[in-house]
């Protein structure tokens, strides 16, 4: 091969030449991405704040999603509450021990039929206007207007004739809420709401200005210059995708809230590896942590923490009557055989995660302390061969020799698909059922649980306000959030009476009988109550996290250098 | 000007010897078969191809492991790790009694893997407590690990912890609560070594000890042997890898050589054609490519009508092929533009070469190069690519592993256990290996101008 | 030449037209709802989010009215981010995806033509032997641990430092741009270096080389004017579908390093099933894929004189 022997000095020779080019190559390419950098720049956005920026009192952060869009009255996300729960205060507000406190009202009143609010003089908007009941007003009609579709327009219907307008029976007008003067709001009551006060703190209750909102033709929540606050930051910036910069509101009227000058958002992505990274690097103030990143957060010496996110995962069966699971017996056999224990301790193995005993989770008030102390929840104990027995009265129920396979539909997110592999293996394991694992994407899965097309789904409900009734009325049978389709006359009466019951005490021993009524008739298999295990920065001092309201909360949160 | 002899112009003999065959004459093929078996390459990518057939087929046959089997008490260990468990009694609830009698924070019992039992006294000053644990020593910095429970009150003064237990050793501490619940300086730690323990029930379930057997608790056994060690979920990582196999290979290799094949012919023929049926054939490889994949890809499940938690391999494999074909024909389209043009081909037609001939004998083994270079990048791809359908339910349904699934799900563990990374990620190279040098000692096998020359 | 590009250019419009009627279709036979959500609305509101987003006429209308619009350059506005014109959205994510893919793909053709011809060259030495391993383990190994592991060695680096030289996440300078840009190149870049490997092998071989080395020409020369030349076709042909697909692609780089672009926004939309988002990207992608291949194309016919693209 002729060819190659010449190929030693030819190779040499083209090598040097080859050096040579690469150099011209690789200055050609500086200067071309110096071209690009500069392009990038202005696509892009330059907010590279460090962690923790003690001149200018600001602090940066990162977001898990983009808000779509920041409209109090039809936001359903996690990411939009947190913005919202900073640049926007409703009625009342909560302190940073998780206690009601006056927000934008100064003081109220609840009263069987109804609630009276007094608006204070100082609260204004960020354009220096008074904040007024009739922004309530506005925004709780916009709400239940049903042109709007507000996909949280439920959370109002305690209020008279809310579920009316917002089903396009009644005119807006109708409702019962209305601002008698600029400082005093009144709102009538469809049934009795003891509870009230704490709706009212919730997002979907914010107010809204009606001469603002008119002015953004129908860009309201859009991008940063369509919004107005009312609370401790406003929305300085605002670059898609990329990040938001929060500053404090000059107009804000509590200074008891809202210490730092700035908040930036530099960096939105989910990806647990980059949040941990960017934590590592000092670009950013606080990250949750996962299970796997546990050990390099000890070995950094990291201060960790850990808190109760409020939400409880379950096993929900389908109670529809062509499905399997709408036998008691079956369901009773499937809770026996497991052991929530097992999956929190051995399986998921997040630290932060508590197994779950029942539908209300362990930071539910009762009467006075927790509700699961003043009602316990059903003793559970794993028992494979109770569990057995119940399968074949079961099986004679359903008059059939085995059973066909199950299916069990479940989200697409590795924690959900851990959880369900061993579930699989377990049943088949401890009742020779052979499961099948139907994973599907959010929208799919949704459509599948609202058509009822599964066995036994994967589901989780987080409070949308501090209430045992957050939770308590999930299997109702009006409930739309009740996909298994459950229904029962018991649970319907039982519900109705922790609606509107009066006498705390009577409300709670209805919801201690739901809490019996679903471990011996609904039957779930309780999975666990999620926490969050994360670190701060050991300068930033205040920073909260809640289970009801804001994931991350900086409304108190202050720089200590020391 | 040399001087010529009437000797020079005699006739040389017509005898035979002259014109002997020293070999006979060999065809294209036959020469490159030859050459293919003499390449160095080749037969070490054979070897290679062996093995993992072998590894696929034979190998279950010899490890029987049930890769579905959950071993909860060995979950993510590394290969080679020790196994030796002590057998205690079954779990019992634990109410917080202790028969210690020593103060501060201590064990109310021996540790072990199923639960380690802690008590203590009220730290001064306190309101509540709150446990941590560390696998390293808490220090100066006071980095007393992770968060395990929180009192408010001084009225538990127990903890028992059940999480994650490794036989290792733990730090443990307490730290005192205001009334606010928040951290004060006081605090207390704790080493603990932790016993790696199993139950006679957990032991018999697993098939560990025989129903005549004579152990009892307190003597120690040897858990399950898992030579490659056990993934997230407790699962024998070599027979996980060999069920594996079979799909990855199935669909790694098959989708490839379906979908190089069918844009080998596609290709060609454009390219050859040229003109408006090349134009036209283009035009439409790329409205394939631009098609979203994720969405067909779920309708090609339901066109296939898999029903959910069931696998799905052979639609998968269709919808590979049809999704991934343009890639290679346009490359082969763009070979053959190239070919089509050099002097052989048109010497060849002037001998009256039939386009068959044309394009079998001359072009495709032209083309071989960048054709073999695509396979070796299209399996991993389509290995990769069914993990990530996995999500969508195409492409297997768990427990059926794959070795593109079991990467994926190694990410996640990357830091903490390795293995559960490397091992499938070493099986899919070295099964890009064994085609690369395939490839490559095909390229110099077909190779026309390599002919004739040893 | 013209009337060739006019010629390329009203086959992709049909093209995209294709691609958008299919797209169309296809997501309406996706099962899955994009107006359910987490919490469930009543049929009144149903109705309204419906009738809002035209989702209550029959298929046929829908595809009507989306593509007068679509000739009017209107896209629609996005189901999930609720505010923001799908146009938008597009102009203000894709210009960050097109640099990281330009970017991404210069790495990877200077990287891999370099390679590849450095493994031509020193063909079954240690160069070669190293690059080719190199290459294997690259592709063996999923992108998302490629990405991870970058991002883990950056934040090593920084730390050893002690001041943050290459920002870790992020977009905006320049050095937010390299370590994604390299990450998402490398594919490409393993296969430019097989392919160019591959082809200059099949050159070197070649008669005119060894008659231009007989001629006495100097060795660089022959590799630049005739080797390259030749072998790079095969690299060209991949360039622009690559362009496309790294754009397209950077799902992963571009979460893991937490970069605005439009590939995130795509996978959102599917999961999401965004009807206008997903329609949009697609159009969009589509667009730019064809007039990438037509560049591709073009660029062909200069490369080697001796391709003809028309009979």
């Amino acid at each position: 091969m002729h060819v190659m022997d010449t190929n030693k000095s030819y190779a040499g020779q083209v090598s040097r030449h080859l050096a040579i080019y690469a150099f011209g190559i690789l200055a050609v390419l500086f200067l071309f991405i110096y071209a690009l950098a500069f392009f990038a720049g202005t696509a892009g956005s330059s907010v590279n704040g460090n962690a923790i920026n003690i001149e200018r009192n600001s602090i940066t952060i990162a977001l898990s999603e983009e808000p779509p869009q920041l409209d109090s009255t039809r936001s359903t996300d996690a990411s939009s509450f947190i913005v919202l729960a900073h640049t926007m205060e409703g009625l009342i507000s909560y302190d940073d021990n998780d206690q009601l406190i006056p927000g934008v009202a100064e003081r109220w009143e609840i009263k069987d039929d109804g609630a009276t609010f007094w608006i204070r003089e100082e609260a204004k908007w960020s354009d220096g206007k008074p904040v007024t009941a009739h922004d309530f007003e506005f925004a709780w009609k916009r709400v239940l207007d049903p042109d709007t579709a507000a996909e949280y327009a439920f959370i109002l219907y305690p209020i008279k004739n809310a579920e009316a307008v917002n089903q396009g029976n009644l005119p807006k007008e109708m409702l019962g809420v209305r601002a008698i003067s600029d400082s005093i709001l009144e709102v009538d009551f469809e049934r009795p709401t003891p509870y009230f006060d704490k709706l009212a703190a919730f997002n979907t209750y914010f107010p809204v200005r009606e001469d603002f909102f008119g002015s953004t033709n129908g860009r309201y929540g859009a991008d940063a210059d369509m919004l107005l606050y009312n609370g401790p930051y406003i929305l300085d910036e605002w670059v898609h995708g990329a990040s938001m910069v929060w500053k404090k509101n000059p107009f804000y009227w509590n200074d008891q809230k809202g210490f730092l000058d700035e908040i930036v958002t530099a960096y939105i992505t989910n990806d647990v590896n980059a949040n941990l990274n960017l934590f590592k690097d000092g670009q950013i103030v606080q990250t949750a942590l996962s299970a796997p990143m546990l050990p390099t957060a000890m070995e950094q010496r990291w201060q960790i923490d850990r808190f109760m996110d409020g939400s409880l995962f379950f096993l929900e069966f389908n109670h529809r009557s062509d499905r399997m699971t709408e036998n008691l017996n079956f369901r009773k056999a499937l809770l026996l055989a497991q052991d929530p224990n097992e999956l929190v301790y051995k399986v998921l193995k997040e630290a932060s995660y508590l197994p779950a005993e029942s539908l209300f989770p362990v930071w539910i008030q009762g009467l006075e302390g927790a509700f699961r102390k003043e009602y316990p929840a059903p003793q559970h104990r794993l028992d494979i061969g109770k569990a057995k027995e119940h399968l074949d009265l079961a099986k004679a129920e359903l008059g059939i020799e085995e059973f066909p396979p199950i299916v069990l539909l479940t989200g697409d997110s590795s924690l959900s698909l851990l959880a369900a592999e061993y579930y699989q293996e377990l049943y088949k394991k401890n009742l020779g059922l052979e499961i099948r694992i139907d994973a599907q994407i959010f929208k799919q899965r949704l459509a599948k649980m609202t058509s009822g097309d599964f066995d036994i789904v994967m589901a989780g409900w987080g409070p949308d306000y501090f209430d045992a009734l957050t939770f308590g009325d999930l299997f109702a049978s009006w409930n739309l959030n009740n996909r298994g389709r459950y229904q029962s006359d018991k649970m319907d009466d039982l519900v109705r009476i922790a609606q509107s019951e009066l006498d705390p005490r009577k409300r709670m021993d209805a919801f201690g009988e739901i809490q019996e009524l679903i471990h011996d008739d609904v039957v779930i298999v309780p999975m666990y109550e999620r926490g969050v295990s994360f670190v701060v920065d050991s300068r930033l001092k205040g920073f909260k996290r809640r289970s009801v309201g804001p994931q991350v909360d900086f409304n108190y949160a202050y720089i200590n250098d020391q | 000007m040399s001087s010529l002899s009437p000797a020079d112009f005699e006739r040389i003999s017509n005898s035979s010897e002259k014109e002997n065959i020293s070999r006979p004459s060999l065809s294209y093929w036959a020469d490159a078969w030859i050459r293919l078996k003499a390449n160095k390459r080749a037969l070490l990518s054979l070897y290679l191809i062996v093995a993992l057939l072998l590894f696929t087929i034979v190998g279950p046959l010899i490890w029987t492991i049930d890769p579905a089997f959950q071993d909860l008490d060995q979950i993510s260990q590394p290969p080679g790790s020790n196994r030796l468990a002590l057998i205690v009694d079954d779990y019992e609830p634990w109410t917080g009694l202790s028969s210690s009698s020593e103060n501060g924070l201590r064990l109310a019992e021996s540790a072990t893997t199923m639960a380690v039992r802690l008590v203590w006294d009220v730290l001064p000053n306190a309101s509540g407590h709150r446990v941590y644990r560390n696998i390293f020593p808490v220090g100066t910095e006071r980095a007393y690990g992770i968060p395990l429970a929180e009192y408010f009150d001084n009225s538990t003064l127990f903890f028992e912890d059940r999480l994650d237990l490794k036989p290792r050793r733990y730090f443990y501490s307490i730290v005192s609560l205001g009334e606010n619940g928040e951290l004060q300086d006081e605090y207390q730690s704790i080493a603990v070594d932790l016993q790696r323990v199993t139950t006679m029930n957990e032991a018999r379930a697993k098939g560990l000890i025989l129903p005549n057997s004579e152990l009892t608790t307190g003597d120690s056994i040897n858990l399950n042997l898992h030579p490659l060690g056990t993934d997230y979920l407790g699962r024998d990582m070599l027979s996980r890898l060999m069920e594996g196999a079979r799909v990855s290979l199935f669909i790694g290799i098959g989708a490839p050589c379906l979908f190089i094949l069918f844009g080998i012919i596609y290709g060609s023929f454009a390219g050859f054609m040229g003109g408006k049926i090349d134009q036209f054939l283009m035009r439409f490889a790329d409205f394939v490519v631009a098609l979203p994949f994720l969405l067909f890809m779920i309708l090609f499940k339901i066109a296939f009508g898999i029903g959910p938690g069931e696998s799905g391999v052979f639609p998968m494999l269709v919808a590979l092929v049809v999704l991934m074909w343009p890639g290679t024909a346009r490359l082969v389209r763009g070979q053959i533009l190239q070919i089509r043009e050099q002097g052989y081909i048109g010497a060849s037609q002037l001998l009256g070469a039939r386009t068959n001939y044309l394009i079998f004998r001359h072009m495709l083994p032209n083309t071989l190069g960048v054709v073999l270079v695509t396979i070796t990048f299209a399996i991993p791809s389509a290995i990769f690519i069914e993990a990530f359908l996995s999500f969508i339910g195409m492409g297997v349904a768990p427990p059926t592993p794959s070795w593109g699934a079991m990467s994926n799900e190694g990410i996640k563990n990357m830091l903490t256990s390795p293995h559960e990374l490397l091992l499938p990620a070493i099986l899919i190279s070295i099964t890009v290996l064994a085609f690369n040098l395939l490839g490559d000692g095909l390229r110099d096998a077909f190779d026309a101008r390599l002919r004739n020359q040893e | 030449m013209i009337s060739y590009i006019i010629k390329r250019l009203l086959q992709g419009l049909l093209t995209v037209w294709f691609i958008a009627t299919a797209t169309f279709f296809a997501m309406h036979n996706v099962p899955g709802d994009p107006l359910l959500n987490d919490r469930a609305v009543s049929e009144a509101i149903r109705a309204n989010l419906e009738s809002k987003y035209g989702l209550d006429q029959p298929l046929g209308t829908q595809y009507l009215i989306y593509l007068k619009n679509l000739s009017q350059g209107d896209f629609g506005i996005s189901f999930t981010q609720e505010n923001r014109e799908v146009n938008d959205i597009i102009r203000e994510h894709f210009p960050v995806s097109a640099i990281l893919g330009i970017l991404a793909v210069v790495f990877a053709a200077t990287g891999g033509i370099l390679f590849g011809a450095l493994t031509a060259i020193y063909r079954n030495r240690l160069p070669d032997f190293i690059i080719m391993i190199l290459v294997i383990l690259g592709i063996s190994v999923p992108s998302f641990v490629i990405a991870a592991m970058s991002q883990l060695a950056l934040v090593s680096f920084n730390s050893l430092i002690g001041v943050t030289v290459i920002p870790v996440a992020g977009w905006g300078t320049i050095f937010h741009m390299l370590t994604p840009a390299l990450v998402l190149g490398l594919g490409t870049m393993a296969y430019l270096t097989r392919l160019m490997r591959s082809s200059m092998l099949e050159v070197v071989g070649s008669d005119y080389i060894r008659t231009a080395k007989s001629k006495g020409i100097p060795a660089p020369r022959i590799f630049t004017r005739h080797q390259i030349r030749n072998a790079i076709l095969p690299v060209v042909t991949v360039l622009g579908p690559s362009i496309a697909s790294i754009t397209t692609g950077g799902f992963v780089v571009e979460l893991v390093f937490a970069i605005p672009g439009l590939g995130r926004y795509f996978v959102q939309a599917v999961q999401q099933l965004d009807y206008t988002v997903i329609m949009g990207t697609t159009v969009f992608y589509g667009a730019f894929l064809v007039f990438m291949v037509i560049l591709v194309d073009i660029l062909y016919g200069l490369v080697d004189p001796r391709v003809r693209l028309e009979k």
